[in-house]
């Protein structure tokens, strides 16, 4: 059985439930092991890089220490976490130098081991488009949506090396496979201003209102995404006329196509409410209770 | 430890040979293309805009530009360092901007900015993880902003997204040290020689 060490991060142990609810059970159902790292720390996300730099690489850098000490690669769901940790171990990779300080700072000596994955890296490059194809129990019948990366999954290049920076591919290729169908649109990695939801709330919103609507031109019902700051903040600050889209983590999608039953229980955790949009599209029973 | 006195920098070095040591990047190959400021999604909230915030360190402009809000509208989404022809990581300059700021006490535009980061890190430093009621609540009563997303919050906390309780890490001692011998003293911003490790 195939195993990775397992990094939630802070967001899917909160606004983000339904996130680690559905990873977990898709891996699961996939028959691979997750191990949830022990004792793991908040990456300090982008706090720590606006205060101190060498902060911002030590924090991350425990939890490289961890996972090289478990042994396994480690999956990070979190787009924001996974930016850090990439940040860190490229920051470990560079110079001796920069090395022995975070080394210094995290108490541990480096080995390039073990890989900090994105959860669709996990799925893309080693499950694949067509292996997940073949386990689609629930076609998600052509549902309409576009596949939203936002920025840390792809930027910096030489630092995520996810997939092309400017018009990656992997998740609307995935969305594919489970039979939705991914509409082209030319946002797929502009900023939703989600470091700023808190601090310029304004901010977000008109960043937020824009994708819903290049999302909704492209002929989208809904935005899937893998980042937790990217989902809170495209459910808190959609504004505008149109009805509200909603977002759906792309574990989520990838659960309800595999026909498993736990899907029932993320949807309420919404603050959009999918639910009316999966029964229109007959991937729910029409029911009373909602 | 890095202190500011290994970073190779002295009171009175300008501006730009400061950022440059911090965030190890040479703004001087800047030449104003403004391929960062067209791709910039908080350009138009900006006064001067991630091109002139280069030229503005070019020019050691430093009282303006470490009192602008500019510095902390930057929501670090990386496209100008992605774009950037003399690939200058803009991002991490911006970056240094606030620390610099920060190190060196200056009144920030942007307060609740601030009291965001350092309530963040308060709460990584001393649980380990972060704990959004502890922050929310606490960055609510530090800006006064008592009212802001009262509602979408409370909707969070019914529905489990806000635990109020917070998981503490059980190597806090390890948390700590990690902090000590990462964050700077303030002081060392000004040239002061630190102690080494």
């Amino acid at each position: 059985m195939t195993a990775y060490s397992y990094y939630p991060g802070c967001s899917l142990h909160s606004t983000g439930r339904e996130f680690d609810a559905s990873v977990t059970a898709v891996f699961r159902a996939l028959k691979i092991d997750l191990v949830e790292l022990e004792d793991w720390n908040c990456c300090g996300a982008s706090s720590a890089h606006s205060v101190d730099r060498d902060l911002s690489l030590a924090l991350p850098a425990r939890n490289l220490a961890l996972a090289q000490a478990a042994g396994r690669d480690v999956i990070m769901p979190c787009a924001a976490c996974y930016n850090r940790h990439r940040t860190a171990e490229h920051e470990l990779q560079s110079t001796a130098e920069r090395r022995r300080r975070i080394e210094a700072a995290a108490d541990f000596e480096y080995r390039p081991s073990v890989h900090v994955r994105a959860l669709i890296e996990v799925l893309y490059d080693t499950i694949g488009p067509q292996a997940l194809r073949e386990l689609v129990v629930r076609d998600l019948g052509g549902l309409p949506a576009v596949a939203y990366y936002g920025c840390l999954l792809v930027r910096p290049p030489q630092v995520t090396g996810f997939d092309h920076a400017e018009h990656p591919t992997k998740m609307g290729e995935l969305l594919g496979a489970l039979g939705a169908e991914a509409r082209p649109w030319g946002d797929a990695t502009e900023c939703c201003g989600g470091g700023l939801t808190l601090t310029q709330p304004k901010v977000a919103r008109r960043l937020v209102t824009r994708l819903a609507e290049r999302a909704r031109e492209a002929g989208a019902q809904a935005i899937v995404t893998s980042c937790p700051l990217c989902q809170v903040n495209l459910e808190m600050r959609q504004s505008g006329r149109a009805e509200r889209l909603p977002i759906f983590y792309i574990s989520e999608l990838v659960g309800l196509a595999l026909g498993l039953e736990e899907s029932k229980a993320w949807w309420p955790m919404h603050l959009i409410d999918p639910r009316p949009l999966l029964r229109s599209a007959g991937l729910m029973a029409p029911q009373a209770a909602a | 430890m890095l202190t500011d006195s290994r970073l190779d920098v002295k009171a009175g070095d300008s501006l730009m040979h400061r950022l440059n040591a911090r965030a190890e990047q040479q703004v001087e190959l800047c030449y104003h293309c403004h391929k960062c400021t067209a791709g910039c999604p908080v350009a138009e909230e900006m006064r001067f805009g991630p091109d002139q915030v280069l030229l503005m360190i070019q020019l050691n402009q430093q009282d303006r530009l470490l009192t602008s809000r500019d510095i902390w509208l930057c929501a670090g989404c990386e496209a100008c360092a992605t774009r950037c022809p003399n690939e200058i990581d803009i991002a991490r300059v911006m970056d240094a901007l606030r620390q610099v700021a920060l190190a060196e006490g200056v009144r920030p535009a942007d307060t609740s900015s601030v009291k965001f980061h350092r309530l963040f890190l308060f709460l990584v430093e001393h649980l380990g993880r972060m704990n959004e009621a502890g922050l929310l609540g606490a960055h609510k009563l530090w800006t006064g902003n008592l009212l802001a997303d009262l509602g979408s919050g409370a909707v969070m906390v019914v529905k489990g997204k806000i635990p109020l309780v917070p998981h503490v890490l059980r190597d806090r001692a390890g948390m700590q040290r990690l902090f000590s011998r990462s964050l700077h003293p303030a002081a060392t911003e000004s040239g002061a020689q630190e102690p080494g490790p």
